[in-house]
């Protein structure tokens, strides 16, 4: 689905005229379906990959291509930016509607896809997000979960493959993160989409298959979440948190009791935790 | 303070008049605005004052929303209307101001004065039976319409009806965003309220500064986005929405151009 080959990404510092990498010789490749998440501190270059995934950035050196196409190729823009749709961290910023329907009719507008075929797209993606009571409404009405679900409805009018997060919840509250990640959830188990999340919070990477840490625009660690989190001082080497529950069974391990090293659920804590009790009960 | 601002009060309705397509609204509207200034007979204006009452009643909107438009004429209203009162040469004297004679009131003034008015009145009124039937997106779209066959002379007409989407879509955001920082910087002391007028401008400048650079970053994030879901321009673009226009608007256009008709030869015959 998403291969890229050795992409750098370079700019010209303007005081000392050398060349600052923001991204060197990378190398990713994400599979049709699967559920990435990318994660690394402000700096990491985590966004400026994500601008590569729909051709926002080209690569000063290296290849990217989406679905077999090359995101230099001019001529594969508008086909890229509809097999692999973005969605924004400020959702307030992104909306160009004053109308919920209209906003999500806008992408298939621009792309010329026939009125009945728009009007079907758009009930449609609305009742993916579950967002279709809110159809005449005006977006600013809406709450901050609520607006980022019609901005993942505005995308998914294009009728993309592939669906690229960068940083959804940064600006929203606990109730609109759950609301997003759930949405996000659903459109790659149900749906099969795949999805590349960028994010900076440990407890939604965990919801991923996949996590790709970054850290000075380079891969260092890319695995399965369980696989991540259990090498929790390297994680924290670099400046990152792992899950809570994954700190608090940490924490118990570095006090003596046996705890697994990779539980990064809620649930699965819980099991092992009241396990463990019982066990001290019938001894 | 920017809570105020309405563009287009819309009001829904299912009214004859909201069911019209907005290209003819717009463009019978300013049929009534070239008719409206064409007419200067009293006999005219009698029937120009039924056909307004009566467009009122057919677009069934509460009249204190189209009164409220007329509020804010007040001053232009009275300024015109005593301009012409005194200013107006004419035969029949009707009072002379006791203390300086060039000041009179003549019979011709006194017609003048209230034709004046209600010329002003009605092209308030019949605006707003425009806007108040036609949501802000109707309009922009109605107005795209329109300018279409003007793009042979280069007008940016899909662009122009963009701006306007745009820029109805983001007040309620800016002003959101004006209460904040006002808050913001009334909690440290700032003041807004007190003080002349100039002081009372002075201290808006802090105030404008950041909402004017958080207002070009939000364009700049708005930019990226409408690229990322393949914007580029009015070209092949196709809408959702498709404007119809039905037996409803050729009767409407009938009608308004019967109604232009008579007023004209009455205003010619009398």
């Amino acid at each position: 689905m998403i291969d890229i080959e050795k992409l750098s990404f370079s700019y010209d510092d303007e005081e000392t005229h050398e060349k600052k990498f923001v991204i060197k010789e990378l190398d990713l490749y994400i599979d049709k379906g699967s559920f990435v998440a990318v994660l690394g501190h402000n700096g990491s270059g985590k966004s400026t990959l994500a601008k590569h995934l729909n051709g926002i950035l080209l690569p000063s050196g290296g290849k990217v291509y989406i679905a077999g196409m090359d995101t230099a190729d001019e001529k594969n823009t508008f086909s890229i930016r509809s097999t692999a749709g973005m969605v924004f961290q400020n959702p307030d910023n992104q909306i160009v509607a004053a109308v919920v329907e209209d906003e999500v009719a806008f992408a298939p507008e621009n792309l010329g896809v026939p009125p009945e075929e728009i009007r079907r797209r758009v009930d449609e993606c609305l009742e993916i997000v579950n967002m279709s009571e809110f159809a005449k409404s005006s977006p600013s009405r809406l709450s901050g979960g609520q607006k980022q679900r019609v901005a993942i409805a505005g995308v998914l009018a294009m009728e993309p493959e592939c669906i690229i997060l960068d940083e959804p919840t940064a600006m929203l509250d606990p109730k609109g993160r759950r609301e997003v990640m759930r949405t996000i959830k659903s459109l790659n188990k149900s749906r099969g989409m795949t999805v590349v999340l960028i994010t900076h919070y440990m407890d939604e990477a965990a919801m991923a298959d996949r996590i790709v840490v970054m850290e000075k625009g380079s891969v260092i660690i890319d695995d399965v979440p369980k696989k991540v989190f259990s090498e929790v001082e390297k994680i924290k080497e670099i400046g990152l948190d792992v899950p809570q529950v994954t700190e608090l069974l940490f924490r118990l391990r570095s006090m003596g009791i046996d705890m697994p090293e990779d539980i990064i659920s809620v649930e699965e804590c819980e099991k092992v935790i009241l396990d463990r009790l019982k066990g001290l009960k019938n001894d | 303070m920017f809570k105020d601002i309405t563009i287009g009060q819309y009001v829904e309705g299912n009214s004859f008049i909201h069911k019209m397509d907005a290209r003819v609204k717009i463009l019978l509207s300013l049929f009534y605005i070239i008719i409206l200034f064409l007419i200067s007979s009293p006999v005219a204006y009698a029937v120009f004052t039924a056909f307004t009452l009566f467009l009122v009643y057919l677009s069934k909107v509460p009249p204190k929303f189209i009164l409220r438009g007329l509020k804010p004429m007040m001053y232009i209203l009275v300024f015109t209307a005593v301009l012409n009162l005194f200013m107006t040469q004419g035969s029949t004297v009707l009072w002379v101001c006791p203390f300086w004679s060039t000041l009179k009131i003549t019979k011709e003034g006194l017609t003048t004065a209230v034709l004046m008015i209600l010329r002003l009145v009605y092209l308030v009124i019949g605006t707003s039976v425009l806007t108040l039937t036609t949501s802000p997106l109707m309009l922009t779209d109605g107005i795209e319409k329109i300018l279409k066959p003007f793009e042979i002379i280069k007008v940016p007409s899909h662009e122009i009806a963009m701006m306007m989407t745009i820029a109805i879509r983001f007040i309620p955001t800016l002003s959101e965003e004006t209460e904040k920082i006002m808050k913001a910087q009334m909690a440290r002391g700032a003041d807004f309220e007190s003080g002349n007028v100039l002081k009372r401008a002075k201290a808006m400048i802090p105030l404008l500064v950041p909402l004017f650079i958080s207002a070009f970053r939000r364009a700049d994030d708005l930019a990226v986005a409408m690229d990322s879901r393949c914007y580029h321009g009015g070209k092949n673009r196709t809408r959702m929405k498709q404007m119809k226009m039905t037996v409803r608007d050729l009767w409407a256009t009938l009608f308004m151009v019967g109604f232009a008709a008579a007023v004209i030869f009455i205003q010619k015959l009398m």
